[in-house]
Order: C-alpha cells, then sequence, then structure tokens
C-alpha cells in the first residue's frame, strides 16, 4: 500500500472521486436530452482552452474553464435559436476547438506531449492547486445537478410542459450546458478531454440497463463512475498508462457485464405486458371475431405451474406458447 | 373560490405566424371558468397552434392573450394550468417512472432544492389514481402501452390540481380501456367544476361533456357555439385518415394551406 504515501496519488485518487460523481451527474441530462456527445464536443474546445493558458502563460485550468464554458453556452444558442441541426453544431465546435487547440499550443512553442497531458489524462502533473479547483467546482456541479433534480428532469422529459409549469426552459438547458462545461474541465486531468464524455455517458447507459427509474439511473450511474475513475487511476499508478484509457475500458466493462442481464430484463418485462383490447375504428364494418376454439389437443392443464408465459388479457388470461394465445374458454382453448 | 363568471382564458384580434406565414389570424375567444370547449378542426387548420398559442408556447405577432385576466407576458400564476401536449409518448432517453413522471405535475407549486413534501406525494398518487394506474407508481413509463403512457401526462397535468385544464388531442390513437379510463377522470373533473379546453379530432366518447365546441379552418375561428351533432361524426369536420393523400381542392389563387408547427414542413410556394 504504500504508493498511497506519494502525494501525487492521493491528489489523483481525490480527483477521480469527485469527477467520478460529477461526471455521470451531468451526463444523465445530456442522455436524457439525447445529446450523449456533448460533452465529447465541449471536450474538444477545451483544448482551444487549454492551449490559450499554455500560449499566455496563465493556468490551463482556468482559461480552459472560461473557454468551454463559452463554447457550451455558443453551442446551446446554436441549437436553439437557429435552425442547424445539434449534431451539426456539435462538428462545428468539435473541429473549430481541436483545430484552434492544436494551432494555439504551436504558437505557443509547446509540443504534442504537453497538449498530451490534458487529452487523455496525468495523475503525477496535478498540482495541489488545481486539486482543490478542482473539488470546489465539481462539488457545485454535484450540489446542482442533484438539488435541482426534480426540475432538470422536468425540462429534459418535455420542454414544452416545463414551459407551461412556470419553468424557464432555456435558463435550464443554458444550466446543463454550464455544468458540462465544468465538468469536462474537471475531469480534464484525471479522464482527459477526449475521453471525458465517455465518463459522463458509459456510467448512465450501464446504470440504465438494470433501473426503471430516473433517480436510481442517476445514483447508480454516479456509483459506477466513481468506481470506475478510482479503479482507472489505482491501475495507472502502478502500470505507465494514462489514466483516461483505464477509467473508460473499466466502465466499458461494466457496460458489458450488464448489458446481458438489461437485455434479460426487457425481455422478461416485453414477455409480461398485458395484451389490450384494441379499438381499430371498424367496429360493425368487420366483424369482431369472437370464438375460436384451439383445434389441437393440449398434455396438460395451462396453470400457475405449466411454465408458459402467462400473460393478462382484459379480464382473464392468454398462456403464451408455440406462437399461439391460448385462453380457457369451458373445457377447451380459445385461439385469443 | 372565485365566481363562475371569471374569465379563464381571452383573446383579442390574435394573430400567429410561424416563419412569416400567418398561421392564426383574428381569433377572439373567450373561456369561462366551468366551460368544458372542444376545438375541433381539419389537420392543419391551427387548432393545436391556438391552444399552444394561449398558452404562450408560440408567439404571437398581433393582439393580446390574457390568462385569469392577467397579460401573458406577466402570468405567473402557472400552477393553475394544466397541460397535456400532443405526444404519443411519455419516454426519453433515461428510464423513468410512472411516479417520476407524474411528480413533474408539482413542478409549478415547489420550490427549488426542496424536496416533495407530503401534499406533493399525495396529489401524485391521487392523480395516478385518478387516470386508473394506481399501483404502477414505480413502474418504468415505457413498459406501458401507449394509451397508458398518454393516461400518465394526463395524470401529470392532474398532479397540479389546476383550475384549467388543456388538452391537445389527449385521445389521438389510444386503446379503448385508456379511453374510457380518460373519460371517466374528465368527467370527474367536470362535474367539480374544473374548466377544459380540449383540442380533438373528433368528440366521440368526450360528446356528452363537452358543452361548447369551437371550429377552426385554415387558420380562423369559423363555429363557437354548442357542439352539433355533426361534430360528433368525425366525417363532418375533417376526413379521417390523417394522412389523406387528396388535399381539399382549392378553386382560386390561393396559397398553400398552412400546415400546423408538429406537421411536417409543407414544401415552399414557388
Amino acid at each position: 500500500m504504500s504508493i498511497f504515501l506519494y502525494d501525487f496519488v492521493i491528489r489523483a485518487l481525490l480527483g477521480a472521486v469527485f469527477t467520478g460523481l460529477a461526471a455521470p451527474a451531468v451526463g444523465t441530462y445530456l442522455v436524457q436530452r439525447r445529446l450523449a456527445l456533448m460533452g465529447d464536443g465541449i471536450g474538444h474546445i477545451a483544448v482551444t482552452g487549454v492551449a490559450l493558458g499554455l500560449l499566455t502563460g496563465t493556468a490551463p485550468l482556468l482559461t480552459a474553464v472560461i473557454v468551454s464554458v463559452a463554447g457550451a453556452v455558443a453551442l446551446e444558442v446554436i441549437r436553439g435559436r437557429t435552425s442547424t441541426s445539434g449534431d451539426v453544431a456539435l462538428a462545428l465546435l468539435f473541429y473549430g476547438g481541436i483545430a484552434g487547440g492544436v494551432m494555439l499550443t504551436g504558437l505557443a512553442g509547446e509540443g504534442a506531449n504537453v497538449l498530451q497531458r490534458y487529452l487523455f489524462g496525468s495523475i503525477t502533473s496535478i498540482s495541489a492547486g488545481e486539486v482543490w479547483l478542482t473539488l470546489a467546482l465539481a462539488a457545485v456541479v454535484l450540489f446542482v445537478a442533484v438539488g435541482l433534480s426534480p426540475q432538470l428532469f422536468g425540462v429534459a422529459q418535455d420542454e414544452e410542459f416545463a414551459q407551461v409549469s412556470g419553468l424557464d426552459a432555456r435558463v435550464y438547458n443554458l444550466l446543463v450546458a454550464v455544468m458540462a462545461a465544468v465538468t469536462v474541465t474537471v475531469a480534464m486531468r484525471t479522464v482527459g478531454l477526449l475521453l471525458v464524455s465517455a465518463l459522463m455517458v458509459i456510467p448512465v447507459a450501464t446504470a440504465q440497463q438494470v433501473t426503471r427509474g430516473f433517480r436510481t439511473t442517476l445514483f447508480a450511474a454516479m456509483a459506477i463512475g466513481t468506481f470506475a475513475s478510482l479503479a482507472g487511476v489505482l491501475v495507472s499508478a502502478f502500470v505507465e498508462v494514462a489514466p483516461g484509457a483505464t477509467i473508460v475500458l473499466i466502465a466499458l466493462a461494466g457496460f458489458v457485464a450488464a448489458y446481458p442481464v438489461g437485455l434479460l430484463l426487457r425481455r422478461r418485462r416485453r414477455a409480461r405486458m398485458p395484451f389490450l383490447e384494441m379499438a381499430d375504428g371498424l367496429d360493425g364494418v368487420v366483424p369482431v371475431h369472437g370464438h375460436t376454439a384451439v383445434p389441437e389437443d393440449h398434455e396438460h392443464q395451462h396453470g400457475p405451474a405449466c411454465g408458459h408465459a402467462a400473460v393478462e388479457h382484459g379480464d382473464h388470461v392468454d398462456y403464451v406458447h408455440d406462437g399461439h394465445r391460448h385462453a380457457v374458454h369451458g373445457g377447451h382453448y380459445d385461439e385469443h | 373560490m372565485h365566481m363562475s363568471t371569471q374569465t379563464l382564458v381571452s383573446t383579442r384580434d390574435v394573430a400567429v405566424a410561424l416563419g412569416g406565414r400567418p398561421v392564426l389570424r383574428g381569433i377572439d375567444l373567450d373561456v369561462h371558468a366551468g366551460e368544458v370547449v372542444a376545438v375541433l378542426g381539419a389537420n392543419g387548420s391551427g387548432k393545436s397552434t391556438l391552444v399552444r398559442t394561449l398558452l404562450g408556447l408560440v408567439p404571437t405577432v398581433r393582439g393580446e392573450v390574457r390568462l385569469f385576466d392577467t397579460p401573458l407576458d406577466r402570468f405567473r400564476s402557472w400552477e393553475r394550468i394544466g397541460f397535456v401536449p400532443q405526444r404519443a409518448n411519455a419516454t426519453s432517453g433515461v428510464p423513468a417512472t410512472v411516479g417520476e413522471v407524474v411528480a413533474a405535475g408539482r413542478l409549478s407549486r415547489r420550490t427549488p432544492f426542496v424536496p416533495m413534501r407530503r401534499r406533493d406525494k399525495d396529489a401524485v398518487a391521487a392523480a395516478v389514481e385518478a387516470v386508473g394506474l394506481a399501483g404502477r407508481l414505480g413502474d418504468g413509463v415505457s413498459t406501458l402501452s401507449g394509451g397508458q403512457q398518454q393516461r400518465v401526462l394526463i395524470a401529470r397535468a392532474l398532479a397540479g390540481e389546476p383550475d384549467l385544464l388543456v388538452l391537445d388531442e389527449p385521445t389521438a390513437g389510444v386503446d379503448v380501456e385508456s379511453q374510457e379510463a380518460f373519460a371517466a377522470a374528465l368527467g370527474t373533473l367536470v362535474d367539480r367544476g374544473a374548466t377544459i379546453v380540449l383540442v380533438a379530432h373528433e368528440l366521440g366518447p368526450l360528446a356528452g361533456l363537452v358543452g361548447r365546441a369551437v371550429v377552426m379552418r385554415d387558420g380562423r375561428l369559423v363555429y363557437d357555439g354548442p357542439p352539433l351533432a355533426a361534430f360528433t361524426e368525425a366525417d363532418h369536420v375533417h376526413h379521417h385518415d390523417h394522412n389523406h393523400p387528396a388535399s381539399p381542392v382549392r378553386t382560386g389563387d390561393h396559397v398553400p394551406s398552412v400546415a400546423a408547427p408538429l406537421d411536417p414542413p409543407a414544401r415552399e410556394a414557388r
């Protein structure tokens, strides 16, 4: 356990915990609004922010926060005010951000190896001051993402309904964009700008394999994110690899493990969904086919113990097997 | 609490333009407390735009909209309004339970950063029960049928305990059980003296509840009065088939018919 004696490891672990909590919390709202790649777009913009810091000699963390918040706001405005579709707006920022970052880094006389620390994370180069700024920003993001979750959920779920409830949907959308930008920069030293979006999206995708509700998804994603980033930082303290890669691969492994479970749960839920009496608007035109007795013999009585899926249908139960829906009718079965 | 003569919704000479084209014009409409008003009309006649305008979701280019005797831009008592948007389902990118979606109906009454109170939880439970989904609070919305999801959205509007309920095509594409549950829930509300404005393609099972019908045609209000027997029979007002290929034959020099905002964009003239 001697690695914990190194200050940089402790700093990296602290950063990892807060990043692992904050990134999926914001990511949940992005996924809910089907903007899963927004974090990636902001990450690219932040590259320009980092480079600006390198060029001007200011702390890259500070310039990255400012530039990525501005970029996120621009993205929201482009999306909301113009007819540019969300993915085109994202593409504009992606490429502008990366190109600007490489250009400014070159002008600053720095090489790709300096930029790489920010692109894929680097636990050894985090200073004490940066850790405290990271923790403070992440704490604010967490407080807002959890505290305002009913409002943020409502707006992301149905913007017009939220508007008629007196919530200013535009303000809440901007708030999510700003939180995403802050989270991206917070995660810059742990996961890195190019991979931060993975930590926003993958834990949410993993959580929703097994969850049914929004709050459980939110908190499960935060737990998964924390585990992945802690484990990833620990691994990269032993092995000479950028922490971003190990964190994302661990998160992905979690998803691969959860997916089959989710598939099974969804299949079981679907099989048990009640059959509905449908109105086709053709009453009186096409006769309702009421009684179709099943010709074949059954080797057993359908019942709770027979092993065939029993599905509610109006006031009775249909037994599903071999492409049939059989309902008990007197001494025989009807096809329903 | 308020007098039955109070005017909850009032518009004077309202016009709405979408992309520079006037889609509503000359709309004068008053809805009084306790009224149940159906807005009828063909696809693209502007009926959906009309109710969205009343709620401030679509900006006006002339005229005035007032809610509860307050000009729309100064109106803040949103907890008095319940809205059921035109929507086929209640799902989004992340799973949500019936209880969570319905609880969003309390947002107009809640303070940010303050957890739900007893009263909020009771209202959510009552609303879910009113639409016949009691016991499904913890179920994922995506596991419900389309009709049940529509009922969840109606419960969400009811949870806010509104004085005025605005519904945009609440029964479009809904199964029999859901239609009956919906009509029953609406009937209870009407008995309690609620004011309802609902957009409908046809009145169908709601015919008995509706006391007043407003018919839209081509962005204008062409009828306002008691519901005529003809409105229950859908074909007298519009073509039943939503995707009817043959648009009404136009004589004379007419611009192409305007579309409601949710319809796919029409091809530009010329």
